[in-house]
C-alpha cells in the first residue's frame, strides 16, 4: 500500500482514537494530579420550614477568586494516588508493622477500598477469562458439528446473552436468584437449606457475578471461534482421520493450533473487559460483597458531592492495571511478529 | 407516525388542561427547563409549571431518579441547560458548593410577594430555594399483626425489637422487620437516623473534622445489627423500592419508611386487601432512651440556575411558582405529599410526617461536607452488618475514608 493511501485509510480511526482515547487519557492524568482548593468555610444562619439553625457553608466569593486563578485546583502531585482511598501507602506500611503474619496482613489490606476492589477484580478476571474461552470454544465446536438445518437458530440462541443489554441481563439473573426466585428456591431445594440466600453470602455473590460474566461473554468467544472453525483446513482434518486420529485428537492437534491466534485475540479483549467489570455489581446491588475499580469511579461520581479528582486517579490506576495485565500477551504478539 | 405524535401531544395537553387550567402566568418570553427526582408529587409540580407554556415560552422537564448525577453538570454551563433544579435539603448543598444557583431575593420581591414566608429557604440571609413539601422517615406497621400479638405500635426501637421477636415466636412472620438497608446511600441514611436518635454529632463543632467513632456510633450500629436479625437475609440489597415490595408481598409487619412512599403502600395496587387495609403509619421512633426521634426531616424545593439570562430566570421563577401554587391541589394530588402549600388538607397517610415535625425531628444536616460523610458511611458499614468486622473498626474505616475524601476536596488540610 502506498504511504498516502495508508494515511487516508487510517486517518478517520486515528482521529477518533486521538479524540476519544488520547485526549481523555491526558485529561484524567492531569485532573488526578490536582486536588480541590482549600475551602473557605463560614458560619451562617439558615432558615427554612423547620426553623433556623446555625450552619457552615462555603464562602463563594473567597473561593471564586482562588478558582479563577487556578481553575484546576491546587497541584497535589501524587497525593491523591497515595491516600487511603487509593493506593493507601501509609496504611499499607502501618498494616505491615501491626500484623502478626501474612494472613492477618491480607485481612488488613482488603479492608482498604482499593485492595478490596482489586481482590474481586483480579479474581473475576482470572476465573472468567479462561472459562469464557473454554465455554465459547465448546459451544463453537458443538454448533459446528450440528446439522446444517438447525445451525441458524442455534447460533441465534447462543448469541442471545450478548445481545441482551448487560444491565437487563444481570437484573433478570438477580431476580431469578432471589430467595423467592426460581433459581434461588431451586438452590435451596438442592442443598436442603431453606435459609440459603445467594444475596446475603459473599462467596455465593462472587460465584453468581462470575457465572453472569461467563454467561454474558461466552457468545463473543463462540462467534469468533465459530468463524475460525470455518477456515480449518479440511485436507489436514481428513488426513488426520485416515491416520486414525480420534475426534479428540483432531481437535487437540489440528483445530486448536490453528485457532491459537484467535485465542490470543479473545484473551486480550476479555482481559480488558473483565478488568473493568461494572454492570453486574450495580444491577446485583452487590457492592456490600464485591467492588471493582470501575465501581469505585462510579461511586465517586454518583455521590451528592462529586469527587472528580479521586475518580480521575482511580481511572489512571485502571489504565495502568489493564496495561500490566495485557503486557504478557502483547509481548508475545510483538515477538511473533518480530520473527517474520 | 406524525398523526400518532399529534394525538399524543393532544392527550398531554388535555391532561395538563384537567390538572391545571392553561392559565396565562404572566410570562412574555423565556426558557424553562426543570431537572428533578421522579415521584408523583414532583410530576404534579412539573405539570403545574408546564401550564405556563405558550408561544415564545418553552417549558420542559427531565424528571429522573438519577437527577443528582446530572443536575450539577447540567447547570455548570453558560447558559445552563437546566434553569431550575428540584432538590432536597441534602442535595442543595452540592449545587451551592459549586455556586450554580442564584439568590432569589430580587425575584421574590418582583414576582413572589405572595409566597408564604415559611416556604422560603434562607441561607446566609439570601433566599436560595422555595420549599413545597416535607418528608421524613417514620414507622409503618401492620395493624392486624400487632393486634394479633396484643402489642401497641412501638414508640422506640427497643419496643420494635420486642414486637418483632413476638411476631417471629408466634410464627406469624419469619422476618417481620423491613428497612431500606441496601449498601450505599440507603444504609448510610439509616445510620444517620440512628446516630441522631442517640443524640450524636457528626462533626467536631464548627469544623469538618468527623467524630462518629464513639459510644453513640457503636450503639447506633449495634441497634441496626439487632434489627437486621429480624430482616430478610438479603437486606443489604434492599433499597426503598425492594423494601416496599417486601411490604406489599405481606412479608413485613414493621418498618421505618419514607412518608412520600406510604401512599403507594396504602393504595389497592400491588398488594392483597389484608395488607393495604391494615397498613398504618405512626411517628418516628426514638432509641436508647433518648427523646430525639431517630429520623431526619426533609424538604423538597426548587431553585433557579445562576448561569442563565435574567429573562429566563424570571420566566423560570414564575413558572415554578405556578407549579407550586394552590391551584395544583385537587383530589388526586392532595395526598401525594405533605404539601407546604396553602389549602393543603392532610390525609391519614401523611400522619407520620406530621408526627415527625411535631416531635421536633432534626432536619438532615445542610453541611458542605455531609455528602462526603454519607458516601463514606454507605461504603463501609456493610462489613459490620455482615459480621466481618467490629463496630469500632467499621466506624474507624468510615472516618478514614471520609478524611481522605475531605482532604481531596479541600475541606480538611
Amino acid at each position: 500500500m502506498k504511504h498516502k493511501t495508508f494515511l487516508w485509510f487510517v486517518l478517520p480511526s486515528s482521529l477518533a482514537m486521538l479524540l476519544f482515547i488520547f485526549f481523555p487519557l491526558i485529561s484524567i492524568t492531569v485532573q488526578s494530579l490536582f486536588v480541590a482548593h482549600d475551602q473557605v468555610l463560614i458560619t451562617v444562619e439558615n432558615c427554612g420550614p423547620f426553623g433556623c439553625t446555625e450552619a457552615t457553608m462555603v464562602d463563594q466569593e473567597a473561593t471564586e477568586a482562588l478558582r479563577r486563578e487556578q481553575p484546576l485546583g491546587q497541584f497535589g502531585g501524587l497525593k491523591t494516588y497515595l491516600d487511603r482511598n487509593h493506593l493507601a501507602t501509609g496504611e499499607l506500611a502501618a498494616a505491615w508493622r501491626a500484623s502478626d503474619g501474612l494472613g492477618d496482613f491480607a485481612g488488613r489490606i482488603v479492608n482498604l477500598p482499593f485492595y478490596k476492589a482489586m481482590s474481586f477484580t483480579l479474581a473475576y478476571t482470572a476465573i472468567v477469562t479462561p472459562l469464557t474461552i473454554i465455554v465459547g470454544f465448546m459451544i463453537a465446536v458443538a454448533v459446528n458439528s450440528a446439522v446444517k438445518m438447525i445451525r441458524g437458530p442455534l447460533i441465534f440462541f447462543s448469541l442471545l446473552p450478548m445481545i441482551i443489554t448487560p444491565l437487563v441481563g444481570s437484573l433478570i439473573l438477580f431476580w431469578m436468584v432471589d430467595a423467592r426466585g426460581i433459581l434461588g428456591t431451586g438452590l435451596q431445594w438442592v442443598v436442603g437449606d431453606p435459609d440459603l440466600s445467594v444475596k446475603a453470602s459473599t462467596p455465593l455473590m462472587w460465584t453468581m457475578l462470575m457465572v453472569y460474566g461467563v454467561w454474558h461473554s461466552a457468545p463473543f468467544a463462540f462467534i469468533v471461534y465459530y468463524a475460525g472453525l470455518q477456515t480449518v483446513n479440511k485436507d489436514t482434518l481428513e488426513s488426520a482421520m485416515i491416520d486414525g486420529a480420534t475426534r479428540w485428537q483432531r481437535v487437540r492437534y489440528v483445530v486448536l493450533p490453528h485457532l491459537m491466534p484467535l485465542t490470543t485475540f479473545i484473551a486480550l479483549i476479555q482481559l480488558m473487559d473483565n478488568f473493568r467489570v461494572f454492570e453486574p455489581i450495580v444491577s446485583f446491588n452487590a457492592s456490600a460483597h464485591a467492588t471493582s475499580l470501575s465501581w469505585a469511579i462510579y461511586n465517586d461520581l454518583g455521590g451528592e458531592t462529586r469527587q472528580l479528582n479521586s475518580a480521575a486517579a482511580t481511572s489512571v490506576l485502571t489504565v495502568i492495571g489493564v496495561a500490566i495485565l495485557l503486557s504478557p500477551v502483547l509481548v508475545r504478539t510483538w515477538r511473533d511478529f518480530g520473527k517474520r | 407516525m406524525f398523526i400518532a405524535k399529534k394525538a399524543a401531544l393532544a392527550t398531554v395537553l388535555a391532561v395538563l388542561g384537567t390538572t391545571t387550567a392553561l392559565a396565562d402566568c404572566g410570562i412574555d418570553a423565556g426558557r424553562v427547563s426543570i431537572v428533578g427526582n421522579e415521584f408523583p408529587a414532583i410530576h404534579t409540580v412539573a405539570n403545574g409549571a408546564a401550564a405556563c407554556a405558550k408561544d415564545g415560552v418553552e417549558v420542559k422537564a427531565n424528571l429522573t431518579a438519577d437527577h443528582q448525577k446530572i443536575n450539577l453538570a447540567g447547570m455548570q454551563g453558560n447558559p445552563a441547560e437546566y434553569t431550575s433544579a428540584i432538590i432536597a435539603n441534602s442535595s442543595i448543598v452540592a449545587l451551592m458548593n459549586d455556586d450554580v444557583i442564584r439568590p432569589l431575593d430580587d425575584l421574590v420581591a418582583a414576582h413572589g410577594q405572595d409566597i408564604p414566608k415559611h416556604q422560603l429557604i434562607t441561607i446566609n440571609g439570601n433566599v436560595m430555594a422555595v420549599a413545597f413539601m416535607a418528608n421524613a422517615q417514620h414507622l409503618v406497621y401492620r395493624g392486624d399483626v400487632l393486634e394479633q400479638i396484643g402489642v401497641e405500635p412501638p414508640k422506640t426501637y427497643e419496643d420494635m425489637l420486642a414486637a418483632a421477636e413476638k411476631i417471629r415466636a408466634e410464627g406469624i412472620m419469619e422476618n417481620p422487620v423491613g428497612g431500606a438497608y441496601a449498601a450505599g446511600w440507603n444504609l448510610a441514611q439509616e445510620f444517620v437516623n440512628m446516630y441522631l436518635g442517640h443524640g450524636g454529632e457528626f462533626f467536631a463543632p464548627g469544623s469538618a473534622e468527623v467524630s462518629i467513632n464513639n459510644e453513640k456510633g457503636v450503639a447506633a450500629l449495634e441497634m441496626m445489627k439487632a434489627l437486621s436479625e429480624y430482616m430478610n437475609p438479603d437486606f443489604l440489597t434492599h433499597d426503598s423500592n425492594a423494601t416496599s415490595a417486601e411490604w406489599e408481598a405481606g412479608n413485613v409487619a414493621l418498618m421505618n419508611m419514607w412518608g412520600s412512599r406510604t401512599g403507594v403502600l396504602m393504595d389497592s395496587e400491588g398488594s392483597a386487601p389484608e395488607v393495604y387495609e391494615n397498613t398504618m403509619v405512626a411517628g418516628p421512633m426514638t432509641v436508647g432512651g433518648g427523646d430525639q426521634a431517630a429520623s431526619t426531616l426533609w424538604w423538597d424545593g426548587w431553585t433557579v440556575a445562576k448561569n442563565i439570562s435574567d429573562e429566563d430566570a424570571a420566566a423560570t421563577f414564575i413558572a415554578m411558582k405556578n407549579g407550586v401554587s394552590p391551584s395544583i391541589l385537587n383530589d388526586e394530588t392532595m395526598s401525594q405529599a405533605v404539601w407546604m402549600i396553602e389549602g393543603y388538607q392532610p390525609a391519614p397517610v401523611n400522619a407520620g410526617v406530621f408526627a415527625a415535625i411535631d416531635m421536633g425531628t432534626t432536619p438532615y444536616p445542610m453541611l458542605p461536607y455531609m455528602g462526603l460523610l454519607h458516601t463514606a458511611l454507605g461504603d463501609n458499614l456493610a462489613e459490620f452488618l455482615q459480621g466481618k468486622e467490629s463496630a469500632e473498626q467499621a466506624l474507624a474505616d468510615v472516618e478514614a475514608a471520609y478524611t481522605a475524601a475531605a482532604k481531596e476536596k479541600g475541606f480538611l488540610r
